[in-house]
C-alpha cells in the first residue's frame, strides 16, 4: 500500500533534511513540536479504534481457536471446549463436520455445507452490482456533469436512493417484487421473484444496484469535474471525435477516482447483508457470507469467529490486490497527493 | 467577389443551423437521459409513499397516483397492540446515531485537525488505519462483541449498539473531515497567530466557525451511518432498544402470516422523510462530504 511507498520515501527525505540541518533547524524543530500535537490529536481516535475494532478482531481470532462447548447438532454427544487447533478452520475450508465415525463432509443444508456456495454467492453478488453499478454511475456521472438547466433537480433525485436505509430499501423491493407486486404487473410477468434462485439473485442485485449506484455516480462525477474543460477543447480542435475524446482523455484522466469508487463499492459489497437478509432470509442461492457468519452465532460463537475471520481475510486479500495491483490508491488520494509533493 | 462572399456567408450559416441544430440535439438527449435518471431514482421511492397512504383491501392496486388515501397504515405502523413500537423505535434510533454522531465528532475533530494540517511522521499509516477501518466488515467484530456483551449482561443495551456503531462512523468521521479542512484557508490562523492569538485560541476563535460547516455537514453523514445500521442492531439489541431499521426488518401486521405491506411502507416513510428533507436541504454539502477524500 501507500505506507510501503512511505517508508521507501523516508530515507530520501532524511538524507534532504540532513542536508539542509544547518539551513532549517527551527523548521525541524518545529516539525518536532508538531510531531508531539499530532500525537496528542490523534492519540484518542486510534484508540477508540483500537477498542472498538482492534480488540473484537484479536478476540475473534483467539476464539476462532477454541472448541464450541454444547451438544453436537450432528452426532448428539457433549462437546467440551478447549483448544481447538484449526478444526473450525477445517470445518468451514474443507465443509467437514464431526459425525460419530469420524469426519466427513458436512450433510447438505447444514450451515458447515454452505461455505463455498457462500463465497461463491458473495463474489457473484460483488462482481454483478459492481459491474452494472460502475456503467449506470458512468453514464449517470457524464450526464450530471453537463450543464443544463433542472440539473440541480438531478443532482437532488440522485441522492434519495442513497438516503433511505438499506433495510427499508429491502422492504420497498420487497413489495415490489411481491408475487401480486408492481414489478410483475408492469411487465406482465408472473415470477415467484423471491422463490427461487435466479429471480431472487435478480431481485438483490437490481435493488442494490438501485441503491448504491447514486454513491458511485457522485464519486465519478467529482473525478470528471477535475478534469480541465481546455483539455477537451484542445481535442476537438485536433479533431477528435466524441469516442476518442471518451477513451483517450476522459477515461485515462477519471482512472483514480473510478479505481476508489470501485474499491469501495467492492469492500462494501462483499460485506452485503441487510438486503438477502431481509428480502429473502438467505434463501434460494441468496446466503452471503455475512448471512452465514449471523446464522451461525446462533449456533455457535468459536465456529462464528472462524467463519468471520475468514470472511476478513478475503475481504482484506482483494482490498490488497486492487490496492496493489490496480492502481486504486486510496491513502494516497485521501491524503491530498501530499506525497507526489514530497517526493 | 460578391457571389463569393455570400457563398461563404450561406455556407458559415448552413453550418451554423447544422452545430445549431446538432447542440439541440445534443440538449435533447441530455434531458432525455436526465429524465430517465430522475424517474429511475424517484419512482420506487413515489411507490413507497402511495403504498404507505393506500388501503390495505388495495395493496396490490396499480394505479400510478394517489388512490384509497387513508391514515390507516401509519397507525398500524404505531400500533403497540400489534407489537410494532416504530414510536419507541424511532427514539431508540435517534438516541443511539446521535450519541455516535457526537462522540464521534469528539474524537474525530481532533485527529482531522492534525492529519489536515501539521506534519508528522505516520501520517500515511494513520491515514492508512482509518481507512482501512472504515472498510472494515461488521461481521468480523459482531461475534466477539456478542460473546463480550453476552458475558457482561450487556446484550439489548444502548451501550452495545453504540460501541460498534463508533467503530465504522469514527473512521468516517475522520476521512471526511480530514478533506474537509485540508480546504480551509488556513492563512487565517497564520494571521491570528501573528496577531497574538495562542493556537489553542487561533483554533477556538478562527477555525471554529470557519469549520462549523464541514462539521455540521460531516455529523449528518455520521447520523445517516448510524441511523441505516442494520446487521449489528439487528444481533445485540432487545424488544425496548430495537432500532428503525429492525423494527421494519421485522414488522407484523393485522393478519398473522401476511405481510403486512401497507404499514411497512407507512414505516419506511416515516423513517425516510425526514432522511429525504435533510439531504435534499443540504445536497450540495452532503455531495462534497461524499467525495471529499475520494478524488483530488
Amino acid at each position: 500500500m501507500s505506507i510501503q511507498l512511505e517508508s521507501g520515501a523516508d530515507p530520501g527525505r532524511k538524507i534532504a533534511r540532513k542536508g539542509s540541518e544547518n539551513k532549517e533547524v527551527g523548521q525541524d524543530r518545529k516539525e518536532k513540536t508538531q510531531g508531539r500535537a499530532a500525537a496528542l490529536l490523534v492519540a484518542p481516535s486510534l484508540l477508540v479504534l483500537a477498542i472498538v475494532i482492534l480488540y473484537p478482531v484479536l478476540n475473534a481470532i483467539y476464539m476462532s481457536f477454541q472448541q464450541d462447548e454444547g451438544l453436537d447438532p450432528v452426532t448428539g454427544s457433549f462437546v467440551a471446549g478447549g483448544f481447538a487447533g484449526f478444526a473450525n478452520y477445517i470445518h468451514w475450508l474443507f465443509q467437514q463436520c464431526e459425525t460419530p465415525t469420524g469426519a466427513a463432509s458436512c450433510p447438505p443444508g447444514t450451515l458447515g455445507a454452505q461455505f463455498w456456495s457462500a463465497t461463491g454467492v458473495t463474489f457473484f453478488f460483488t462482481v454483478v452490482t459492481v459491474f452494472f453499478e460502475t456503467i449506470l454511475g458512468f453514464w449517470m456521472a457524464v450526464i450530471m456533469a453537463r450543464t443544463f438547466r433542472g440539473r440541480s433537480v438531478l443532482r437532488a433525485a440522485v441522492l434519495v436512493p442513497w438516503a433511505i436505509p438499506t433495510a427499508v430499501t429491502a422492504k420497498l423491493w420487497f413489495f415490489i417484487f411481491a408475487f401480486d407486486g408492481i414489478a410483475n404487473t408492469l411487465f406482465n410477468t408472473e415470477i415467484l421473484w423471491t422463490g427461487s434462485q435466479g429471480p431472487a439473485q435478480a431481485a438483490i442485485i437490481i435493488a442494490d444496484v438501485w441503491k448504491t449506484t447514486p454513491f458511485m455516480a457522485l464519486l465519478i462525477l467529482a473525478g470528471l469535474q477535475m478534469i480541465p474543460a481546455e483539455v477537451y477543447e484542445a481535442a476537438k480542435v485536433d479533431g477528435a471525435s466524441a469516442w476518442q475524446r471518451f477513451r483517450l482523455i476522459t477515461l485515462p484522466l477519471v482512472k483514480p477516482a473510478l479505481m476508489v469508487a470501485i474499491l469501495f463499492r467492492v469492500l462494501d459489497a462483499l460485506r452485503m447483508y441487510d438486503l438477502p437478509a431481509i428480502m429473502t432470509g438467505g434463501a434460494n442461492g441468496t446466503t452471503t457470507l455475512s448471512i452465514l457468519v449471523v446464522n451461525q452465532i446462533r449456533v455457535g460463537f468459536n465456529s462464528a469467529a472462524a467463519l468471520s475471520t475468514i470472511t476478513f481475510l478475503i475481504i482484506f486479500i482483494v482490498a490488497f490486490i486492487f490496492v496493489r495491483f490496480l492502481g486504486a490508491n486510496a491513502v494516497e488520494s485521501a491524503s491530498g497527493g501530499e506525497k507526489r509533493k514530497n517526493k | 467577389m460578391s457571389t463569393s462572399t455570400a457563398n461563404v456567408q450561406a455556407h458559415t450559416a448552413a453550418a451554423k443551423s447544422v452545430a445549431r441544430r446538432r447542440e439541440s440535439w445534443a440538449n435533447t438527449r441530455t434531458y432525455i437521459s436526465a429524465a430517465v435518471i430522475v424517474v429511475w431514482c424517484l419512482l420506487p421511492f413515489y411507490w413507497m409513499i402511495v403504498t404507505a397512504f393506500r388501503d390495505v383491501g388495495y395493496t396490490f392496486d396499480s394505479t400510478p397516483f394517489f388512490t384509497h388515501v387513508t391514515w390507516d397504515n401509519f397507525k398500524t405502523a404505531f400500533s403497540a397492540e400489534m407489537g410494532n413500537h416504530l414510536d419507541k423505535a424511532l427514539m431508540n434510533s435517534l438516541f443511539i446515531s446521535g450519541v455516535t454522531t457526537v462522540v464521534a465528532l469528539l474524537f474525530g475533530v481532533f485527529a482531522a485537525y492534525a492529519l489536515a494540517r501539521l506534519k508528522f511522521r505516520g501520517k500515511f499509516m494513520v491515514l492508512g488505519v482509518v481507512l482501512g477501518a472504515s472498510m472494515f466488515p461488521g461481521v468480523a467484530i459482531v461475534t466477539p462483541l456478542f460473546q463480550l456483551f453476552g458475558n457482561i449482561g450487556w446484550i439489548g443495551s444502548y451501550q452495545a449498539l453504540i460501541i460498534p456503531n463508533i467503530s465504522f462512523v469514527l473512521p468516517l468521521t475522520v476521512y471526511t473531515l480530514t478533506s474537509f479542512f485540508r480546504e480551509m484557508p488556513w492563512e487565517l490562523e497564520e494571521a491570528a497567530r501573528i496577531d497574538g492569538c495562542t493556537q489553542g485560541q487561533a483554533f477556538r476563535k478562527i477555525i471554529m466557525p470557519l469549520a462549523a460547516p464541514a462539521v455540521f455537514t460531516t455529523a449528518i453523514l455520521a447520523f445517516i451511518a448510524s441511523w441505516n445500521e442494520y446487521l449489528i442492531a439487528s444481533i445485540l439489541s432487545n424488544d425496548a432498544t430495537q432500532t428503525v431499521t429492525v423494527a421494519i426488518a421485522r414488522f407484523a401486521g393485522s393478519e398473522p402470516h401476511q405481510e403486512p405491506y401497507t404499514a411497512v411502507m407507512a414505516a419506511g416513510t416515516v423513517v425516510t422523510i425526514p432522511l429525504v428533507i435533510l439531504v435534499l436541504i443540504f445536497q450540495r454539502k452532503i455531495v462534497a462530504g461524499l467525495t471529499a477524500g475520494a478524488v483530488k
